[in-house]
């Protein structure tokens, strides 16, 4: 187990280093910069500009600098736009932001994907399974950036039950969370009751059943554990997607994250934080893939000793 | 569970046995009430965004600022926008735009994919397990961001665009068709090809390719709308389809802005879109499960 | 009072293709401490008739339509799921065909094992777990106390079966219900298994009901036979008179059919036909499509009746006396 680990992050540092590396050259490419849109500058201000920002010197050089500084400090350098500041002050503030939504989202989407898959395994063909279903469909189906608004028409304009925008109290958590979540929630819940009923058919639940284990135990002992091992492996991929989706529903909710300071750095042509934004995203979804396969491997018994 | 219990599969396979593949799975996908409508509906969709620019070219930049936002009348059939510009041709005209970028990128997307998984599978060994590692370690990485630099560094044109967006998609087919051409090398016709002495191209060529082309053309049914949400997203943010062209994701990012006021422009981009989405999904689904195929992980 | 008395037990399938009538009408009873074997082929509603009795049916498309099964006083096929449960894996106990897939892959052999123990005795883990150990040294899993911590995967598929017998008698059960417990294993260790079960019989003095197909097992074990076909039983017996004094031709056939048994250099010996197809509903006697003696009269219903004492048979031309299948 702990040599897998190493292994795997073994393996995730030259991918994340190659990932750099491109980010690195293909923004180098960049034509432009923030300094283009506003009022053109003399060339004097211009060559202290660069000279601060370092590109005045060769490519190789710039890239051997800010590999150096990335690797002994976890610098990410100086952001174009917000004149002054650090990337890394700028995400400091941000990112625990857009980690939050993340994480609630995610545990939405946990919570009531793995209730109504649950339920609808062990209820098959009845109401109780149709209606998660269909639900499920629907979510599937509609993106994110429809569902948002729409929630925000229904509860913050019609009822008023909630701020259409902000971050500043509990319940300004509830509405993003679901539009952030509910894709997520929707394929957790198909995953769940496609694994419960496989695992519900095998042999070794009728030998539980013979042994005179109640249905309760049946579901939390014998079955979950296999029957939730795709939903782990899905696990990945989806902290993949509630990244890029959180992009979005911060957008949407006018949400204080770090989603602003990447889209903004796109329009701006801010090269340093482009960069920063794309290496934090990269580091969290290599990172939250690797406990996904932890996880997986710490469920599966069989996985184990393969290696 | 125990193979004690009665089964009565002899039945049914007597009815079955006369029919190929293709008949078998013909009869179940009509069974299938919810991909057809879907087929009915992308068919229907398709037809009016793709007349429509011809039949009333300009309708949809056609502004009447005296009219401004008027929620939808007999007129204006889904109202006019902030320009006074008819709703129902912007949408139309929209759908043009995001059908095309959907099908351009999963054009894309099923090359790269197939030349890819076709070449991991056929050739194996050492190769293969590269290749794949590829492809899992791409899994593991937020790709949605690479191709927003991309679209930042190199301009956001709408050719740019489906290519970027179709350079991203391919990774499942890519394991669908090696699963599908690995699976296929091992088979007894193929072997006996090779046993009568047949070249490699033909081999490909006559038994490979339309072999694989099936399980190919159902999978891609099932990228579009993948590529198509993508597109939608990335013109969302304002870094996809741009002014004046305009595509499902602009439309519903400008409906959004003004929802308060005027909520038939966010809702009605919104059902379009999420409609053709389902429908698509279901077509997909459907298919899939006409002829029974699996994605393979390994 | 018998420790279970079967009377008219009836289970079918309701399958898109019709009703399967997988169990039609069968009665036994079994004495405490007594050896039962039911023998037949696939589909001939032995297990059927088992997993009945612990309703372990899958409902739907499974259905017990009729009949009763008195287990000391309780009819096991309308008791409530809480009596139910009290009496499986306590009281009833089970073993099954494929030990490879009859232990949960997920759970490490001891949760398994203990199982029992938690849900029906009062016990704390640390004494559940002693007597886990124990129970698996009494079965003959060589190094317990260290193999109990693994996973079933660790496990060959004699030594799998072995936990599975310790798991089902961990209770002391009055009831094992054996279902082909040595059809996936190797020769050798089917013999292994076999003496197993008949050493903890001798321990524990529970009545044992073996399901099987296979004649040879039940001339080394069970005390008294019922032969099942085509969701009835045709004819019921002590195991040796069933030899000796066979009184319905499918057992006859059985018997046939059983390589060890003939002559050296004889024709191995199949029976003619395929099974009933059992959505269709069978007039008279299953057998008659398949059966060297079948005539007209066979096509009327017939019942299982008493030809010698203990010894019953469901052949209309036996009971009449028309034919003598004595080494025939």
């Amino acid at each position: 187990m702990l040599r897998f680990i190493l292994k795997r992050i073994l393996e995730a540092i030259p991918v994340l280093f190659i990932v750099a590396t491109i980010t690195f050259f293909l923004l180098h490419r960049m034509p432009g910069g923030p300094f283009d849109t506003e009022r053109p500058m003399t060339p004097e201000v211009k060559k202290q500009v660069e000279a601060y920002y370092g590109l005045d010197k060769p490519v190789a050089q710039q890239y051997f600098n800010y590999m150096k500084r990335l690797v002994l400090h976890g610098d990410l350098g100086m952001s174009q736009k917000y004149f002054g500041w650090s990337v890394n002050e700028l995400l400091a503030g941000s990112l625990p932001v857009s980690l939050e939504l993340g994480l609630e989202g995610l545990l939405f989407a946990l919570f009531f994907g793995l209730l109504a898959g649950i339920i609808a395994s062990l209820r098959k063909n009845t109401a109780s399974d149709y209606v998660p279903m269909s639900i499920a469909t629907l979510g599937i189906c509609i993106p994110n950036f429809v569902t948002g608004p729409l929630l925000i028409l229904v509860f913050a304009i019609y009822f008023g039950q909630f701020n259409a925008s902000g971050w500043n109290f509990p319940r300004d958590r509830i509405l993003p969370a679901m539009t952030l979540g509910l894709y997520y929630m929707a394929y957790i819940s198909r995953l769940t009751r496609g694994g419960m009923l496989e695992i519900l058919n095998q042999d070794f639940i009728r030998t539980a059943r013979a042994k005179g284990a109640s249905e309760r135990r049946i579901v939390w002992k014998h079955s979950l554990r296999g029957g939730l091992l795709s939903v782990v492996s899905f696990l990945g991929p989806a902290v993949s997607g509630i990244v890029t989706g959180s992009l979005v529903v911060e957008l949407i909710f006018d949400i204080p994250g770090a989603a602003r300071f990447f889209v903004g750095a796109a329009f701006n042509r801010d090269g340093p934080m482009l960069m920063g934004t794309t290496l934090v995203y990269a580091v969290l979804v290599v990172v939250m893939n690797l406990l996904a396969d932890v996880v997986q491997i710490w469920m599966n018994p069989r996985l184990r000793f393969e290696e | 569970m125990s193979a004690e219990f009665p089964t009565v599969t002899q039945h049914t396979g007597e009815v079955e046995a006369g029919q190929s593949l293709w008949q078998d799975a013909w009869h179940r996908l009509r069974q299938n009430k919810l991909a057809l409508i879907g087929a009915c509906f992308i068919a229907l969709l398709t037809i009016a965004c793709f007349l429509t620019p011809l039949i009333a070219p300009g309708s949809y930049e056609k502004t009447n600022l005296a009219l401004g936002p008027a929620a939808p009348s007999h007129a204006h059939w889904l109202g006019t926008d902030i320009l006074g510009r008819d709703m129902l041709s912007r949408i139309l005209f929209g759908g043009c735009i995001s059908l095309s970028v959907g099908l351009a990128a999963t054009l894309v997307s099923v090359l790269i994919g197939v030349l890819y998984g076709a070449i991991s599978g056929y050739v194996g060994g050492r190769l293969d397990v590269v290749m794949m590692r590829v492809v899992d370690i791409a899994y593991s990485l937020p790709f949605v961001v690479f191709v927003i630099l991309i679209l930042v560094v190199f301009g956001r044109n709408i050719v740019l665009l489906f290519m970027a967006i179709g350079a991203v998609s391919w990774l499942d087919m890519a394991r669908i068709v090696r699963g599908q051409v690995m699976s296929l090398k091992k088979q007894e016709f193929v072997e006996a090809a090779v046993a009568l002495g047949l070249r490699k191209r033909r081999i490909i060529l006559r038994h490979m390719i339309p072999n694989v082309l099936g399980i190919v053309a159902i999978y891609a049914t099932l990228i579009v709308p993948s590529v198509m949400l993508l597109e939608a997203f990335l013109s969302f943010l304002g870094l996809g389809v741009q002014a004046p062209m305009s595509s499902w994701g602009t439309l519903i990012n400008d409906g959004r802005k003004s929802m308060e006021e005027y909520p038939w422009l966010l809702i009605y981009p919104s059902l379009f879109f999420s409609l053709t989405l389902f429908s698509l999904n279901f077509l997909g689904d459907g298919l899939r499960d006409a002829l029974d195929v699996r994605a393979s992980k390994d | 009072m018998p420790l279970l008395e079967v009377t008219n037990l009836r289970t079918s399938f309701h399958t898109r293709h019709g009703i399967v009538r997988a169990v039609n009408g069968v009665s036994f009873s079994l004495e405490k401490g007594d050896t039962l074997g039911i023998v037949g082929e696939s589909g001939s509603g032995k297990s059927v008739t088992c997993y009945s009795l612990m309703r372990l049916i899958p409902e739907p498309p499974g259905k017990i339509e009729g009949g009763t099964a008195a287990f000391d006083g309780v009819d096991l096929l309308t008791a409530s799921p809480e009596q139910l449960r009290k009496i499986r894996g306590k009281r009833i106990s089970m073993i099954f065909q494929d030990p490879m897939t009859s232990l949960n892959p997920y759970l490490k052999i001891s949760e398994q094992l203990i199982e029992p123990l938690l849900i029906h005795e009062n016990i704390s883990r640390a004494d559940a777990l002693k007597r886990g150990i124990a129970a698996l040294e009494e079965v003959g899993v060589p190094d317990a106390a260290k193999r109990i911590r693994s996973y079933p995967h660790e496990f060959s598929g004699g030594m799998r079966q072995r936990v599975m017998i310790a798991m089902a008698l961990i209770t002391k059960p009055e009831l094992l219900i054996a279902d082909e417990p040595t059809t996936a294993l190797d020769v050798t260790v089917q013999a292994q298994i076999l003496d197993l079960v008949k050493k903890m019989q001798r321990e524990l003095g529970m009545a044992v009901i073996w399901i099987t197909h296979d004649l040879g097992v039940v001339a080394g074990f069970c005390r008294r036979v019922q032969v099942m076909y085509a969701g009835r039983i045709v004819e019921r017996a002590a195991t040796d008179e069933l030899f000796q004094q066979t009184a319905h031709p499918y057992t006859c056939a059985l018997q046939k059919s059983i390589p060890a048994l003939q002559p050296k250099g004889a024709a191995l010996y199949t029976i003619p036909g395929m099974p009933p197809d059992l959505s269709r509903k069978v007039e008279g006697c299953p057998f008659v499509p398949r059966c060297e003696f079948a005539q007209d009269q066979c096509r009327q219903p017939v019942e299982l009746k008493d030809v010698a004492p203990h010894h019953a048979t469901a052949c209309l031309r036996v009971q009449k006396g028309e034919i003598n299948l004595k080494h025939e």
